[in-house]
């Protein structure tokens, strides 16, 4: 095992996860979190980030591997000795009891004086502005107010460390992003540490310190949102976070950092991914919003020729779509200002980017 | 912004009334088969044996000029003789028309012994010339069998030929009327006692298909999909065999040289084979079983829509399993609960054929009464009676369950 840093507050060490004893959900999970972290297990259905919550939560056994809590093992740890609060998709919210009484049940659990718990359910509901509703059942609230108390709930108790599973998946896009700006402000006000699940990409990004993103129950890359944004690990962290474009060609020469890429429409210039070697197969990713169309005063080292497809009007911004000779999409992001140029159908066009903007990763 | 008037005008109006009209027209055609379905076979049914408790005229019509006689009479006495003459005409009439038979049985059961005495006048009386009953029809009566002096004979037939009577009731909860019209207790306590012994045995059938059927029903919950769906087949398997194919497996577990004795004594636990069969203890135990589904089906299905999340939220937040379980999940799973324990009661208060296949005369319940007096003692009024009776019963078991834990909290899935 390897040492445990100062500042390392929650660890997984190899951590697996069987439930057939056939095959593997989760694959030697390795992650150190340092406390007051907001990581986000970022990754589509299926990926293993929710088993890896539940093991974390003491729902499921973990098959081998350890995971320890302040330098302490946990893994024989029951669940409800954990002191970890949990905040679920449905809220679960407890239908037979009313907001204060929801609150109070961590509480209660832990034998506090009425007085006390009296008081602190009334500071927790004022935390998250819903003092007025503490007799209101589940029932009688609204999707975000549900949330709101779901929150509440799994604080009350001072945890060190609250696990969310999906939390905003029920809630409409406009509610999603101000829970999304009341989770920061809560985080950043208690300074709790959070372990977050979500397949949204969008909430990953802006809310965590970092993000583990997953994929067949191994984590692709563990980086700052904006590392994993602007210098994905490889071709899978590219295509699943945000949009981007993918070039097909092959690799005429590479040096440490950059690779001369041949495609169909010319010979562009990237940074090189790990693993790319000299006369392979390569796919090299560009994000839409940093591909230009002429005429434009940005710097530019590669430009390719393109066929215009069709444009989609979004309103800050419009889409262009455009063929590659050998017909692979591209699509480009331009905002939608005097400078968005119109095309006739199958008009030729020009593409232009930076180097230091595309990566070559391997191809397959 | 342009605003619109917000009232509707008058054509407006109508045009939403006949909207609502058509398609409240459509409701009612979805359940008219239903409806009369329920009017002939079960409304009608069950006013039938209202009246059926209450009113029996098979007296009144046989022998309506006696009564219509006996109305002047003191009771303290023996009736004139304008009465026994009369009597005796009608029972030359009732001899010679063979319904001499039915009478005899409604008296005997005011008067237990009339039989014999009704169907020998009777026969005394059947060849005796008209004119020599009109003029000495009273000691020819008297001559025929001396209870016919007794005052208590008639008030037997006076009682026995009331159209509308509340006799059967009093009899149903062990009471009778008197001679000088009070109620007191009657000689033989049989059916109080039978209906508390019914309750009881419904209560204990109920609470162990709650002991059997909710940890079933729990893990069934939590289970696969695979693997619920399979345990569901073992459930509903009873339901799939005849009834009395079930209870026959009881009688040959059960018997004296049944499974359950012979195994007991080939492992040498016991010397002398058991008494388990034609006890109360086979009737619970076999209703037990055949009531499971009941209880585990209702349990099940709201089990179900309780999302695991529930749980663990009360465990994550510190709770100890056991804790989490009896204040989060058996507080949401109880309207299954309701429905199940309130179906398997109901089943059960009524319940005939296992009783009556595996209880000898220890597990009898108050149905198996009721059939005896449709079928044996031919006592319809009776029957219905104490079947009325039992409705009442349930109803207000009922009343007292939606007072307690409220109707609203009965889901069946």
């Amino acid at each position: 095992m390897k040492d445990t840093g100062p500042e390392t507050f929650l660890r997984f060490d190899n951590v697996k996860k069987s439930y057939d004893q056939k095959n593997l959900v989760v694959k030697g999970f390795d992650m150190d979190v340092r406390d007051g972290e907001f990581i986000t297990l970022l990754g589509p259905s299926g990926s293993g980030k929710t088993t890896v919550l539940m093991m974390l939560a003491g729902f499921e056994s973990v098959t081998s591997g350890d995971i320890a809590i302040a330098g302490k093992s946990i893994n024989k740890t029951a669940p409800n000795k954990r002191n970890i609060g949990m905040v679920f998709q449905n809220y679960a919210l407890f239908p037979h009891m009313t907001v204060a009484e929801n609150l109070a049940y961590p509480l209660k659990v832990r034998k506090l004086p009425k007085a006390q718990v009296r008081d602190r359910v009334a500071e927790y509901l004022d935390l998250v502005e819903l003092s007025e509703f503490g007799d209101r059942r589940p029932g009688q609230l609204s999707g975000g107010q549900r949330q709101r108390v779901a929150l509440a709930r799994a604080m009350i108790f001072e945890p060190t460390l609250i696990l969310m599973d999906e939390p905003l998946g029920a809630l409409d896009k406009n509610l999603r992003e101000q829970m999304q700006f009341e989770i920061t402000r809560l985080h950043k006000q208690m300074g709790f540490t959070v372990i977050y699940v979500t397949h949204d990409q969008t909430e990953a990004l802006s809310m965590s310190s970092r993000i583990a993103v997953f994929n067949d129950g191994i984590v692709q890359q563990c980086a700052p949102p904006a590392e994993l944004y602007e210098h994905p690990a490889n071709a899978f962290v590219a295509e699943f976070i945000g949009e981007n474009n993918f070039i097909p060609g092959t690799v005429i020469t590479r040096d440490a950092t950059s690779a001369k890429v041949q495609t169909d429409g010319g010979t562009i210039v990237a940074q090189a991914a790990e693993g790319l070697t000299e006369g392979s197969a390569c796919r090299v990713s560009i994000r839409p919003e940093k591909l230009f169309i002429p005429p434009t005063n940005h710097d530019y080292d590669n430009a390719l020729t393109v066929r215009f497809n069709t444009r989609i009007y979004v309103g800050d911004f419009i889409r262009y779509y455009f063929k590659l000779t050998d017909g692979t999409d591209i699509i480009v992001k331009v905002l939608n200002d005097l400078s968005a140029p119109d095309f006739d159908n199958g008009a030729e066009a020009q593409l232009l980017w930076l180097a230091s903007d595309c990566i070559a990763f391997p191809a397959g | 912004m342009t605003t619109a008037p917000h009232r509707l005008d008058p054509a407006d109006a109508r045009n939403a009334a006949r909207e609502v009209r058509k398609r409240r027209l459509q409701a009612f055609l979805f359940v008219v088969p239903l409806l009369i379905f329920i009017v002939f076979a079960f409304v009608a049914p069950i006013t039938t044996m209202l009246f059926r408790s209450v009113h029996n005229p098979t007296v009144a019509n046989l022998v309506p000029d006696t009564l219509a006689a006996l109305d002047d009479w003191s009771g303290e006495t023996t009736p004139d003789e304008t009465v026994l003459i009369q009597f005796a005409s009608d029972m030359k009439r009732m001899a010679n028309d063979r319904t001499s038979g039915q009478l005899a049985d409604e008296i005997n059961r005011a008067l237990p012994g009339m039989s014999s005495v009704v169907k020998s006048t009777a026969r005394s009386l059947r060849r005796v010339e008209d004119t020599e009953i009109a003029a000495n029809g009273a000691s020819l009566l008297l001559e025929a069998n001396d209870r016919w002096a007794d005052p208590a004979t008639w008030h037997a037939l006076r009682s026995a030929g009331q159209v509308y009577s509340s006799s059967y009731y009093l009899t149903s909860v062990d009471l009778e009327r008197k001679a000088d019209g009070s109620i007191a207790q009657r000689d033989t306590q049989i059916y109080v006692k039978l209906y508390i012994k019914t309750l009881r045995m419904a209560l204990i059938i109920t609470v162990l298909t709650i002991v059997l059927g909710y940890p079933l029903a729990f893990f069934m919950a939590q289970a696969s999909d695979g693997l619920a769906n399979f345990l569901m087949v073992f459930v509903l398997l009873p339901f799939w065999t005849s009834l009395l194919v079930r209870t026959t497996a009881w009688i040959a577990l059960l018997q004296t040289n049944g499974v359950v004795n012979s195994t007991l004594m080939a492992i040498g636990v016991i010397d002398q084979p058991l008494e388990l069969l034609y006890t109360e203890f086979s009737t619970i135990i076999a209703m037990t079983h055949i009531l499971l589904p009941f209880m585990v089906l209702p349990l099940y299905a709201v089990m179900r829509g309780i999302d695991q999340s529930f749980m663990r939220a009360a465990i994550s937040m510190g709770s100890r399993p056991l804790g989490a379980w009896y204040r989060i999940f058996l507080p949401m799973s109880l309207p299954g609960l309701s429905a199940g324990a309130l179906l398997v009661f109901i089943i059960s208060v009524g319940y005939y054929i296992t009783p009556a296949l595996v209880g000898g005369t220890d597990g009898q319940m108050i149905s198996n009464i009721i059939a005896f007096h449709m079928q044996q003692s031919n006592n319809w009024e009776l029957a219905a009676a104490l079947g009325s009776l039992l409705l009442v019963l349930i109803l207000l078991l009922y009343w007292l369950f939606d007072r307690l834990v409220g109707a609203d909290n009965i889901k069946l899935g």
